[in-house]
């Protein structure tokens, strides 16, 4: 019984942000659309690929688009009507075609049957670079963040809760980060590392952290002045505990908003990156990688602008939404309007 | 008042010591040390003389021969009197190679800053008294649209549309003035130049009316729920009075210092945009420094670029202490 009323006050408060959020139908329309691109972030391979999704040969099933069977090491799969006849059974995903792979048959043409986007300079379908690049682009969008996440809330947690000469120092790293001109550092710093996913990733979490940790400096500073903070350490809690078990949570809320933000920032730097020529490292296929390849064909080949430009827009959208859903659910000033 | 000017020149100093502090980090990142790494740029296009003239040159710029805090103290003092050593490229002094771009684009991101809390203050102000109306849903919507478009893909579209390709030939796509300007008479000059940056400012502006806005009609809304706008309302004032008498003033205010957000960014946004528009300011320098590994030239601009936008948040700080004197230093930290 005990256990019970505990879990009705530990969720008390995110259930009524959540009835507040579901009012507005737009935010929550964006959400279910980042929730469909994690679904095609996850299964890429199923959607879009040469190989096939599941294939009856000599009597076994076989997935060689999930996993790399040791019985089918060493098969062609390049040519699908081979594959058709050799097993008795196939189910080859809806986009047919690589994502990495060049064809140099079909450069270049425009969107029809074959391929629903259209294909690029080396004749890869544009509609699975793009699906495989969800999963790229989501991934720098959110692992970039939860970088920020951490060191935003390490320095700006550690800044509020002791005040006085930290917050001082750490505040006036606030100020060197705000000052410096981001974009060029993180080009800076990618001209002289290789622009590995990994570094993209790690470059764009270690600049973009100065909002998480102003936030989290502010309500630290509010909190640890709070009665129950006080008695905690009356009662021994030692200052990590008391940062991170009772001050944190309740800190939390505004930090995820301005995470949502940021991941919609990080995926359009991301992009901005891959168009000047500083993304990952072709042939790995991301958004803004398809995008940065109309460069040179503007002129006619309307299909490699619109159609990652879209992704983009649709999904750097969708994230400011939720982020802007949550935001009016979170303030209390405008709940019950 | 003058104190806290004071101190906030003060608190600047050790800014200041962090922005040098990290650009000379970064230099450290580069693989090999720029010595090797301008020897390798130089072979074979130098004889062996030069090159090792180019070494020793170096060596001495940078003091490689010695511990790294002893490399960044004699880097620090050379950048006290701005001298920032010459570019890898064509040996002209950095700060000159500066000095000739950043007026451009200095002029462009003042314009840019100053266009946007033009259209974005007012927006802001209407969504704040139509609060949560069909108008400020719609233009919230509309403006969180275009905060999400990439700014290098609006570029590309707006020189596909309107710069002469298969549609309308409206506007130049390159540079900053025509080809003759130097006969042109200086309203006709001006005329010119405006026409030349009308789609790299809509380039750089559109994207922080969503922000900058959505501030303005925060703050709006904050000070409506303020007591002495209950007392104005009390002592009978029509809403319109209240509004533009009593509201709209103390709601621009702090409005000010969101420049130190927009400020950065838009340094940011000037690399991409200056390069596809063909703009010869700062952003196009450092985009090419970075691309042919000019060592001094992207410390120089770093350096510089920060400073600039301590001094511009700075600048907006006073301001803001300035026009409200119910703000104290203490009150602020």
């Amino acid at each position: 019984m005990k256990e019970e009323t505990k879990l009705n006050e530990s969720t008390g408060y995110w259930r009524g942000v959540w009835t507040e959020y579901k009012r507005d139908k737009l935010s929550v329309l964006a959400m279910f659309l980042i929730f469909s691109l994690f679904l095609v972030a996850v299964f890429d391979d199923l959607l879009a690929g040469k190989k096939p999704i599941i294939m009856k040969y000599q009597n076994n099933i076989y997935s060689p688009a999930v996993f790399n069977h040791k019985k089918l090491i060493g098969m062609d799969f390049s040519d699908q009507d081979e594959i058709k006849d050799i097993s008795s059974f196939v189910i080859f995903p809806p986009v047919k075609y690589s994502a990495t792979e060049n064809d140099l048959f079909s450069v270049l043409s425009p969107p029809d049957k074959n391929h629903y986007f259209g294909t690029d300079d080396r004749g890869r379908d544009v509609l699975s670079r793009m699906i495989h690049g969800t999963k790229i682009s989501l991934s720098i969008g959110f692992v970039a963040v939860g970088i920020a996440f951490i060191i935003g809330i390490t320095l700006g947690g550690i800044a509020g809760y002791y005040g006085g000469r930290t917050d001082f120092v750490i505040s006036r790293l606030f100020e060197i980060m705000i000052t410096f001109p981001v974009f060029f550092l993180i080009l800076t710093i990618l001209a002289f590392r290789d622009p590995s996913i990994y570094n993209i990733m790690i470059v764009l979490g270690a600049t973009g952290w100065t909002g998480i940790a102003r936030l989290i400096r502010g309500d630290f500073l509010k909190i640890r002045n709070y009665d129950y903070i006080t008695a905690q350490r009356a009662l021994g809690a030692n200052d990590i505990r008391i940062m991170f078990v009772h001050i944190l949570p309740n800190a939390l809320a505004p930090v995820l908003v301005a995470a949502t933000f940021g991941i919609a920032g990080a995926i359009l730097t991301e992009s901005a990156l891959s168009f000047l020529g500083f993304g990952v490292p072709p042939p790995t296929p991301s958004w803004g990688d398809v995008l940065s390849q109309s460069k040179k064909y503007i002129d006619f080949a309307w299909w490699l602008v619109i159609f990652p430009g879209l992704a983009i827009f649709l999904t750097v959208t969708s994230f400011n939404l939720v982020g802007e859903g949550f935001r009016n659910a979170l303030d209390p000033k405008l709940r019950g309007r | 008042m003058k104190s806290y000017i004071v101190k906030r020149l003060l608190l600047a100093i050790p800014t200041l010591l962090g922005i040098t502090i990290i650009t000379f980090g970064i230099i450290q990142l580069a693989p090999g040390n720029p010595v090797e790494r301008n020897q390798q740029l130089e072979q074979g296009i130098q004889s062996e003389q030069i090159t090792k003239e180019i070494i020793e040159q170096t060596k001495k710029l940078y003091g490689l021969d010695k511990p790294i805090h002893i490399q960044y103290w004699i880097w620090l003092k050379r950048i006290a009197t701005f001298d920032f050593g010459d570019s890898y490229k064509d040996h002209r002094p950095v700060i000159d190679k500066i000095k000739e771009r950043l007026p451009i684009t200095l002029t462009l991101n003042i314009i840019s800053i100053f266009l946007v809390y033009i259209i974005a203050v007012p927006i802001g102000i209407m969504s704040a008294i139509k609060d949560r109306s069909l108008l400020d849903r719609i233009t919230t919507f509309l403006l969180f649209g275009l905060y999400s478009i990439p700014s290098f893909w609006l570029a590309m579209m707006l020189i596909y549309f309107l710069g002469g390709g298969e549609h309308w030939d409206i506007f130049p796509i390159y540079g900053i003035q025509s080809a003759n300007a130097e006969s042109f008479s200086f309203f006709k000059k001006l005329t010119d130049f405006l026409w030349h940056i009308t789609l790299p400012v809509i380039c750089l502006t559109y994207a922080d009316f969503a922000s900058l806005s959505r501030y303005q009609k925060g703050s709006l809304l904050e000070v409506l729920r303020e007591n002495y706008v209950r007392t104005a309302r009390a002592k009978g004032l029509s809403e319109k009075t209240v509004i533009l008498k009593h509201v709209l003033r103390n709601s621009v205010i702090p409005i000010i210092t969101i420049v130190s957000a927009i400020l950065p960014a838009m340094i940011g946004g000037s690399v991409i945009i200056e390069s596809i528009f063909s703009i010869p300011g700062i952003g196009q320098l450092g985009f090419e420094a970075i691309l042919s590994r000019d060592y001094p030239l992207i410390m120089a601009i770093t350096t510089i670029t920060a400073f600039l936008t301590l001094i511009g948040i700075l600048i907006a700080d006073i301001a803001y202490v300035l026009v409200d004197p119910r703000i104290t230093f203490e009150g602020r930290n």
